[in-house]
């Protein structure tokens, strides 16, 4: 018994050490350092990865958040240094005004002011008034994605989230800017706002709807969706083609009281071990063709007018989806941080909601 | 005897100090920041947010929960506890088979397919409505929490228990038989009470996962359902709380220390019975 | 007889609940269709594409790499320990398994937040490192769990004998003592090596930018679907495992007392 059981303990640590030995050989630093790249989940296409550590020799380190809110407190401890960061427009200002972004250097990031559109720029300027610290790197709306073989009514609004009709087939957005940015344009206000009294009234509406809801989803709403698992999902633009690629039934709509429009912009942290390298990789994906891939792979709407102009399909480079034209819609609004306090406001009146 | 002595100390350093640092100073570290505010002031603030009710909201319902979970744990491992004891034939790769082989699938896959079972359009559903039987709606609800906590810790309920059972001595059992007790008084009398260490410890290793848990509610709740796990986990991911993260595991910590007390009574060697 | 086949449903029934989830796991890895939602017909095409997911080989090598590493340090610190314990004297002893138990019974979440903070505020940075650290902390307790029951039973004078009639105090150890404390060591490494594996919460708090565990990786796929490839590496581990399982089960039984 004793010696059979120590050759098989035996047998595998060595099968183990084998294992090991063979796998660390891929592990390998690049010859000319490395970048710590630190994403939206499934944000980029990982074959551009491959090409930029093929062409430049860099190594890239990389890795996923969830939401805004995950990400800040990570960077802001410092114990994970990153280089390149791609958090949302209000985001970015937080991560300013804690002092948290370096400066960027544009001679290093031709592709940059080349590529991207002049208006992304300019709306830009709301959170990084200069345009010292961020390249857009993707850019969409907020809406309701349906299902047409549930929904019947032509949905418009954001009311439809309350509809009793649709009990249990809701799914709401699990990050706390997103979901009272539902309740606060249900009402009319100002997705903006720190009024307390406004805010409680979209704390009680989404306290209403709770019993309606779901599931409150972050990423999951697409595959839920693509599913058939629920009817309405509230969800970000560019996981509108995708799903409508996946699942015919699915329709994307912009309600008409309003929503966030978004900026994700790469940024580089202040305490980056590698800045130099983080601007070759900025760099790197504002290039058309990169652009295009990521674009392709994701197809979350491009800031990036050249890469635009390389989509083949027509229908998708004028798709009223992925590039709608925002002149036509009213009240839309963009995030801002709103300081500490209101920050500490929400979060309490979204635990609120939470533990009901 | 005195070299004896240096071995001794020699043996027992690296443990020690590895406890100190890895153990008792960031135990340290969570009472020191749950015991004062961002300024580094002492403050009970952040124990008492419990009292505050949507966190006591939380912490009831983990309490109930885990309490249910731990329930239906032990009345489904005892029963199974004792058939695995009275079987003899190569019971011992039979249990690895049953329980330790699943821990190999990572546990966050194990929970997501219950997720692919019990969704509206899942497995199960799917099954029901062919054989025309309604459908099962449990997902996203306490019940699929209670499901989940049942599955990922039933084995460590069960373990204990049939520690504990193989430990009796058969004599006791059959002399209980010669003096004329029946098989339910034998159950009661004598092999219930010998196995309690292993149903105290069972129920620790049930109890204390499942009332912290913060990703099986995450899974397989819709987020719908706020514990106090994720309330602390909350705290130290996204609001960025350290404080009033710490402070709210002291309060859990609370439950912990009752339980590692009521533990200790019945485990007097202080060796656990788990394996 | 009707007790036995009751019994025997009765197992089968709580094998079906533990065994369906990985069940489905396993179909779901056959499944042509990318979503978890959609059956798209039987494929073997994830299992090829595994291998070239370098995301997905450079987590399950770091899990392993931490399994290992962090098992066999726990089980050189943990014995060392029980060899130190068994000599200490019973108030000492207490107070040694009560720390020891401490990990054991805390919430994962709050050993996992403890050490987040002791990192932090150490200034250590998170990596590999803080992960090593942070599973040898978990798993030094199961190891003495498993040896110091084994420990107890050992017989002193043997030890003594060895050292009287001339062994050095290393020899007469390795050849007396360990010999006997080696099923407790052995239980300790798998059961820490298993613990190690299926760890989540704890690294989930001490890992850093780009250092995933198979379960980190999970987690953060779980949010936009996981990539059938993972099933499919789920389902390669798990039958690798269970085939070593029957394979030491087939070998020729010693007898057994």
């Amino acid at each position: 018994m004793k010696s059979r059981m120590k050759k098989i303990f035996l047998l595998s640590l060595f099968s183990i050490s084998l294992l090991l030995s063979a796998g660390c050989g891929s592990s390998a630093e690049g010859k000319n350092g490395e970048v710590i790249v630190y994403n939206w989940g499934e944000y980029l296409d990982p074959e551009t990865i491959r090409l930029f550590e093929d062409e430049t020799g860099i190594k890239v380190i990389y890795d996923e958040f969830e939401t805004n809110e995950v990400m800040f407190p990570k960077v802001e401890a410092g114990a994970t240094e990153y280089d390149v960061i791609c958090p949302s427009d209000y985001m970015i200002q937080k991560l300013l005004e804690n002092d948290l972004l370096a400066e960027l250097d544009f001679d290093n990031i031709p592709n940059a002011k080349a590529n991207i559109g002049k208006q992304y720029w300019e709306q830009s300027t709301e959170f990084d008034p200069e345009n010292k610290y961020s390249v857009p790197y993707c850019w969409g709306t907020v809406g309701i994605l349906y299902n047409k073989t549930m929904v019947e009514e032509p949905v418009d609004s954001w009311s439809i989230l309350w509809d009793e009709k649709y009990k249990d087939n809701i799914l709401m957005q699990d990050s706390v800017r997103d979901a009272f940015m539902v309740g606060l344009k249900l009402n009319g206000y100002s997705m903006n706002s720190t009024d307390a009294g406004e805010l409680e009234t979209a704390k009680n509406a989404l306290i209403q709807q709770k019993p309606l809801v779901q599931a409150y989803v972050v990423d999951q709403v697409r595959d839920k969706m693509i599913g058939n698992e629920a009817a309405i999902g509230v969800i970000y633009s560019g996981e509108a083609i995708y799903t409508q690629r996946e699942n015919p039934d699915l329709e994307y709509v912009i309600p008409k009281e309003g929503t966030n429009v978004w900026i994700d912009s790469w940024v580089i942290a202040k305490n980056a071990p590698n800045k130099e390298n983080g601007e070759k990789f900025i760099d790197f994906m504002c290039r058309p063709d990169i652009a295009l891939m990521n674009f392709e792979y994701i197809t979350y709407s491009t800031p990036n007018d050249a890469a635009r102009e390389l989509i083949e399909d027509d229908d998708i480079r004028n798709s009223s989806i992925a590039f709608p034209d925002l002149t036509q819609y009213q009240n839309l609004e963009t995030f801002r941080y709103l300081g500490e306090e209101a920050d500490q406001i929400y979060n309490e009146l979204w635990k609120e909601i939470k533990s009901e | 005897m005195k070299n004896n002595r240096l071995m001794g100390k020699l043996f027992s350093s690296p443990y020690i100090v590895w406890a100190v640092i890895f153990i008792l100073v960031p135990l340290g570290m969570v009472f020191y920041y749950g015991l004062t505010d961002k300024t580094g002031a002492f403050t009970l603030e952040n124990v008492t947010a419990i009292m505050t009710a949507e966190h006591a909201k939380a912490l009831w319902i983990s309490l109930g929960l885990s309490l249910i979970s731990t329930v239906i744990c032990f009345f489904l491992a005892y029963p199974l506890a004792m058939i695995l004891a009275n079987m003899n034939v190569n019971q011992h790769s039979f249990i690895v088979l049953i329980f330790i082989l699943p821990m190999w699938m990572n546990f966050l896959l194990r929970t997501l397919a219950w997720q692919t079972l019990l969704e509206k359009t899942g497995v199960i559903n799917s099954i029901l409505s062919f054989l025309h039987l309604p459908v099962l709606n449990i997902i996203n609800t306490p019940y699929a929490i209670i499901l989940g906590m049942v599955y990922n810790f039933l084995p460590f309920m069960v373990l204990p228990i049939y520690n504990s059972l193989v430990k009796i001595d058969a004599n006791v059992v059959n002399a209980a038989k010669d003096l004329g007790a029946n098989s339910i008084q034998t159950f009661f009398k004598i092999t219930l009470p010998l196995s309690i260490p292993g149903i105290i410890s069972g129920i620790t290793m049930v109890f204390i996962p499942a009332l912290t848990t913060f990703v099986i509610s995450k899974l397989l709740g819709g987020s719908k359902i706020l514990l106090i796990g994720n309330v602390i986990e909350e705290e130290f991911t996204q609001a960025g709380n350290w404080h009033l993260g710490s402070g709210l595991s002291i309060v859990l910590m609370i439950f912990i220390i009752i339980n590692m007390a009521v533990s200790a009574i019945f485990d007097k060697d202080g060796e656990g019975s788990f394996l | 007889m009707i007790k036995i086949t009751a019994k025997k449903i009765y197992i089968f029934l709580i094998f079906v609940f533990l065994y369906a989830p990985i069940a489905t796991l396993m179909a779901l890895s056959f499944n042509a269709s990318r979503t978890r939602a959609k059956w798209g017909g039987f494929t073997l095409k994830w299992y090829v594409s595994l291998f070239e997911n370098r995301e997905i080989m450079q987590a399950l090598w770091n899990t392993l790499f931490i399994a290992l590493l962090s098992s066999l340090t726990a089980v050189i610190i943990g014995t060392v320990a029980c060899i130190a314990i068994q000599k200490m004297g019973k108030r000492k002893r207490a107070l040694m398994m009560g720390i020891t138990n401490i990990p054991m019974l805390n919430a994962d979440i709050v050993t996992g937040i403890s050490l987040m903070l002791l990192f932090i505020s150490f200034g250590i940075k998170f990596g590999m490192g803080t992960i090593l650290l942070a599973h040898i902390t978990f798993n030094i307790p199961y190891v003495i769990l498993c040896v110091m029951p084994r420990m107890k039973q050992i017989n002193p004078s043997t030890y003594e004998a060895a050292l009287d009639l001339g062994a050095s105090p290393a020899h007469a150890f390795f050849k007396v003592v360990f010999p006997d404390l080696f099923p407790g060591v052995l239980s300790g490494f798998l059961m820490a090596f298993t613990m190690s594996l299926d760890d989540f919460i704890i690294t989930h708090f001490t890992k850093g930018a780009g250092v995933d565990t198979l379960s980190t990786k999970i987690y953060t796929e779980v949010k936009k679907g996981i990539k059938p490839e993972m099933y499919a590496l789920s389902t390669i581990i798990f039958v690798t495992v269970l085939l070593l399982l029957l394979l030491i089960n087939k070998a020729p039984k010693e007898k057994i007392k």
